[in-house]
């Protein structure tokens, strides 16, 4: 058995080594670099391009919203994203014209060399005054005035999140050529498939001319979701304008200006409890700012919607939400993918609510909190692999969370202590996979090939970016079929070698394309027995088997497709029903010192138990929660993208400020394993879980050490100095 | 990166003479000594077209060399280099513990004392714990050596009083004539490595007879334009007894020689009151 084992990571002695080529090592004979001029008002109407006579054109190859042959559209969910801006200007830093030139500093002159008049009009820049929707969502359960009414406290709060910029560690990268005809696209992605469905609206091509092929990409998490379907089309009209390959590589500054991040989020609560804590009524409303163009933002919302009212069962809920339209650039996804922020609201909360109620948040979490057989806000009845309470017992006992609270308060009370000390809590749930029926919809394929010389290959369109999924894939593909992990290689994400399955995000690629990697390879298992009479055992034994299923054709390949299970049900429409097959759940307790004469917080321990159904490879698992905890640490106490006039102000890394491994705390990761049936070996999602709720806990904490809740992210020393005074 | 190396000449003299000699030549050419803060310019393409005087064989302004009345850091002396030599640990400390938090190890590696100070960010983190030990910085140029106090070299944000022509060729720590009473270091970062200061603190005292404090020397970074000493409360407290009333009136001196702003680091109040709270730690021998 491979499932379950720490197998070492098969990108990791490459990326570790740096022979690992991101798409800017690689060369590219005869390649151009392209370079991108951008709008610098945030709402305008394009008046005049002009360009310095003085600079030698000739050399070059510009390209404007003209030159698009198809549709001048970045395809998404909605048709209003150009790929160039045409006419008018609803951001900064929007692409206006593309430059080509064979020398990359010349192609960066030449972009100072283009001088765009403008015309400017009103920008909107504050979420709550902007009138355009983008999209809205309603969800209802039971009697929500019957609940008010039945209550003895009603506690009302408001939050606020910031944007969060994905610092991946490889900026947006694409290059594109054409070979006999057909279009490459290459570079660093998550989402091979959608970078093919946008290439087809924009270039009138169909799937056998365009070819998607994912290099080696440093980091995603969300940020190479949309974008790169946006930066792949404009390396393309440049190489089809040149007549040769094109790469447009961004640096850090203008990959921070231009590209999407995580939407900012106002969360209010109206929550009315019985005395005892249980919960009678929650009154949620929810704004997201979109930026200039929908982009994912509807279904970003969708899911911060229906993670809104936390993992507890409450009888009467009301959430309503919507995300609208500012002149900044478009926000998009990014791990967590709007629950970090709904999810913050619900859980710090609960502090309020225990300070009216004179209850502890733990104790209250523990009267309301999801069971097996719970009902969520949706109307989904929770029927299997539910472990919150487990998560969050385990994590109350580790961090010894009860009688460091007790302990805590006595140091806090010693006004000689040069610090104040603080303990705070989350929990959460975190559906895995597409929400409602997106998984019908995107009705994934995966499968594995055996070619005839006896290579095992796992074909799925699911991109590594640095979170395991190839050593995942070998494992799940390997135990499917009882044979050693090593026999089984992962395909290169390429359109014209794996089948479509889905892009990779959600927490989907492990529980849900694992799940079809492993139904594939039962497949190839039966064809083993029938045709062969065994799943061979040994490389020689293999050989035979390969020439037995092959029949002289260069390989064989078993696919299949994503069948919804029959008990999962969703209505749009309405949304009610089962809003995601499972969900994993998570809980954390961050254990944190303040310094009393500058505010500066240090992280002392973390604590959290994650249940993930099951961990394919468990050390990688921890790596995934304890990554994406530091990330979400850093949005709760360091990372704030500020804007000024709709542009970001700290666009480079030395300002926007990420955390360090000096930042990291230590860590104390437990796995909670209750297997999901629909997933492989039971797995279900853990990419963005970790993600979710270190904010809250930070502010938690912050406000356990120094008596102030702070309902906003980061916890800067700024904030809570401020919130001292 | 948009650095473009083919637009950009090199000068590399082998020698001081020669560093000076070239460089009064092209006194339009950047100095180059560890490169940690030319490189991010060189990314952003600030760099192109310019000529760069490369320092790295200049082996002579590498030493630092221990005299009797003090320490002599030749220029091209490393943070590393400098948090590693005994007489400065014992002597300078607070310009040690200084060092010690610049960027991170790669940083502190490559960063020059020199570097650090022609930069002249007004966030540089060894400027406080400069000042307070009355460093004088050595510049040579054309017309010979001068040395220049090392607040006076500072014109404003990244802008030195050097004149064109003009290197620095060492800074020269004098020894303090009694030991002090206390002394301490504290930078208020935006992390914990890798972080440019809020706010960022030096003090040495000596107490005298009787139970009155003979000379405090402060310093404040990041609350001005260019490092600053804080004159008037080092004037209020000469000869006072430290207790909670002389602490607490000097602290409201602060404002006399430090004006930070509001920028994307922090903002003014927090690095005032947060300076505040340093010095007046540091005045009641709280400050570790």
């Amino acid at each position: 058995m491979s499932v379950g084992k720490n197998e070492p990571r098969r990108d990791g002695p490459a990326k570790l080594t740096g022979r690992a080529l991101y798409l800017d090592d690689i060369n590219i004979p005869g390649c151009w670099h392209g370079v991108t001029v951008r709008s610098t008002v945030p709402h305008g109407k394009i008046k005049s391009i002009a360009y310095d006579p003085s600079f030698p054109w000739d050399e070059c190859v510009v390209v404007t919203a003209k030159d698009i042959p198809g549709k001048n559209l970045v395809t998404l969910i909605e048709a209003d994203q150009p790929l160039l801006a045409d006419g008018i200007v609803r951001h900064r830093e929007e692409a206006i014209v593309l430059i080509a030139h064979p020398d990359r500093a010349t192609a960066y002159e030449a972009a100072k060399r283009v001088k765009i008049e403008y015309e400017a009009l009103p920008p909107v820049f504050d979420m709550e005054k902007s009138d355009k929707v983008f999209k809205s969502y309603l969800i209802e359960r039971g009697d929500l005035d019957a609940g008010f009414a039945a209550a003895d406290v009603v506690v009302e709060g408001e939050y606020r999140t910031p944007s969060q910029e994905q610092a991946y560690i490889e900026n947006n990268a694409i290059a594109a050529y054409e070979e006999d005809g057909v279009l490459i696209v290459t570079g660093s992605l998550q989402c091979p498939y959608y970078v093919l469905k946008a290439m087809k609206a924009i270039f009138n091509r169909g799937e056998d001319k365009i070819r998607v092929i994912q290099t080696v990409t440093g980091g995603g998490f969300g940020g190479k979701e949309e974008y790169p379907s946006m930066l792949a089309g404009h390396a393309a009209l440049l190489a089809l304008k040149a007549g040769r390959p094109v790469k447009i590589a961004y640096d850090r500054h203008e990959d921070m200006a231009a590209t999407t991040k995580r939407h900012p989020a106002l969360v209010r609560h109206r929550t009315g409890l019985a005395k005892d804590g249980r919960l009678l009524a929650q009154d949620i409303e929810v704004v997201m700012d979109g930026g200039a163009y929908a982009t994912l933002s509807g279904v970003v919302l969708s899911r911060g919607t229906l993670h809104a009212a936390g993992a507890y069962e409450c009888p009467n809920v009301r959430v309503r939400s919507k995300v609208v339209m500012t002149h900044t650039p478009p926000n998009g996804a990014f791990r967590g993918f709007g629950a970090p922020q709904t999810l913050f609201a619900v859980e710090l909360h609960w502090e309020r609510i225990a300070d009216a109620l004179k209850i502890d948040s733990l104790t209250l979490r523990q009267r309301n909190i999801f069971k097996l057989g719970s009902t969520t806000a949706t109307g989904q009845i929770l029927v299997e692999s539910v472990g919150a309470e487990e998560c969050l017992q385990k994590t109350v006992k580790h961090s010894k969370y009860v009688s460091k609270r007790k302990e805590y308060d006595r140091w806090n009370k010693n006004k000689r202590n040069k610090t104040w000390k603080g303990i705070g809590l989350a929990v959460c749930h975190h559906g895995a996979g597409f929400t409602g029926s997106g998984e019908v919809y995107l009705a994934s394929r995966a499968g594995v090939a055996l070619t005839k010389d006896g290579e095992l290959i796992v074909l799925a369109a699911s991109t590594e970016i640095g979170q395991g999924t190839n050593t995942m894939f070998a494992q799940v593909a390997a135990d499917a079929l009882g044979v050693p992990a090593s026999w089984f290689t992962v395909e290169t994400p390429d359109t014209h070698k794996v089948p479509d399955s889905g892009p990779t995000v959600a927490s989907r690629t492990c529980m849900v394309v694992g799940g079809l990697v492993s139904r594939a390879t039962h497949d190839l298992r039966r064809a083993f027995e029938a045709e062969f009479g065994r799943v061979p055992k040994t490389a020689a034994d293999l050989k035979k088997a390969a020439a037995a299923l092959c029949k002289g054709a260069p390989a064989r390949r078993f696919e299949v497709q994503y069948e919804k299970p029959p008990e999962v049900t969703w209505d749009d429409a309405t949304y009610r029903g089962d809003a995601y097959g499972v969900y994993s759940y998570a809980a954390i307790a961050v254990d944190l010192e303040i310094d009393k004469l500058t505010c500066e917080v240090r992280l002392v321990k973390v604590t959290t138990a994650q249940d993930i159904g099951k961990a394919i490879n468990p050390l990688l698992a921890e790596g995934q929660i304890i990554g994406g905890s530091t990330q979400g640490l850093g949005w709760a106490l360091l990372e704030e993208p500020l804007f000024k006039d709709g542009v970001m102000i700290n666009n480079q890394l030395t300002n926007y400020v990420i955390p360090t491994s000096l930042d990291t705390p230590s860590f104390q990761v437990l796995l909670v394993e209750k297997p999901y049936t629909r997933g492989p070996f039971g797995a279900k999602g853990v990419g963005e879980l970790p993600m979710d709720i270190p904010g809250p806990a930070v502010a938690a904490a912050v406000k356990h050490a120094t008596g102030r809740m702070i309902p906003t992210l980061p916890q800067t020393p700024e904030r809570i100095s401020q919130a001292l005074k | 990166m948009r650095g473009d190396a083919k637009s950009m000449t090199v000068l590399s003299p082998r020698s001081a003479a020669e560093a000076v000699k070239a460089y009064a030549k092209s006194p339009a050419a950047l100095p180059f000594a560890g490169g940690t803060d030319v490189m991010v310019g060189w990314n952003m393409g600030q760099l192109n077209g310019r000529a760069v005087l490369d320092l790295s064989r200049v082996a002579e302004w590498k030493k630092i060399t221990v005299v009797s009345d003090g320490v002599d850091l030749g220029s091209l002396v490393t943070h590393a280099q400098i948090q590693a030599h005994p007489v400065l640990k014992k002597r300078f400390p607070l310009l040690t513990a200084a060092c010690a938090t610049v960027g991170a190890a790669q940083i502190q590696n490559r960063g020059t004392i020199g570097g650090n100070i022609a930069n002249a960010s007004p966030a540089g983190d060894t400027f406080p714990a400069l000042a307070v030990y009355e460093a004088t910085v050595r510049a040579v140029g054309p017309k010979g050596r001068r040395g220049v106090p090392l607040v006076e070299i500072f014109a404003g944000v990244k802008k030195t009083t050097l004149k064109p022509g003009e290197l620095i060729e060492a800074i020269f720590l004098p020894f303090p004539d009694k030991t002090p009473t206390r002394g301490a270091f504290r930078k208020v970062g935006t992390r914990a490595a890798q972080a440019i200061s809020k706010t960022v603190f030096a003090g040495l005292l000596w107490n005298g007879k009787g139970g009155v404090l003979e000379e405090a020397r402060l310093a404040f970074g990041s609350m001005a334009p260019t490092v600053r000493r804080l004159h008037a409360v080092e004037r209020f407290l000469r000869g006072r007894r430290l207790n909670d009333v002389s602490i607490t009136a000097a602290a409201e001196l602060l404002t006399n020689d430090v004006s930070p702003i509001d920028d994307i680091r922090s903002t003014r109040e927090y690095r005032l009151r947060v300076s505040r709270n340093i010095l007046m730690a540091f005045l009641k021998g709280e400050l570790k």
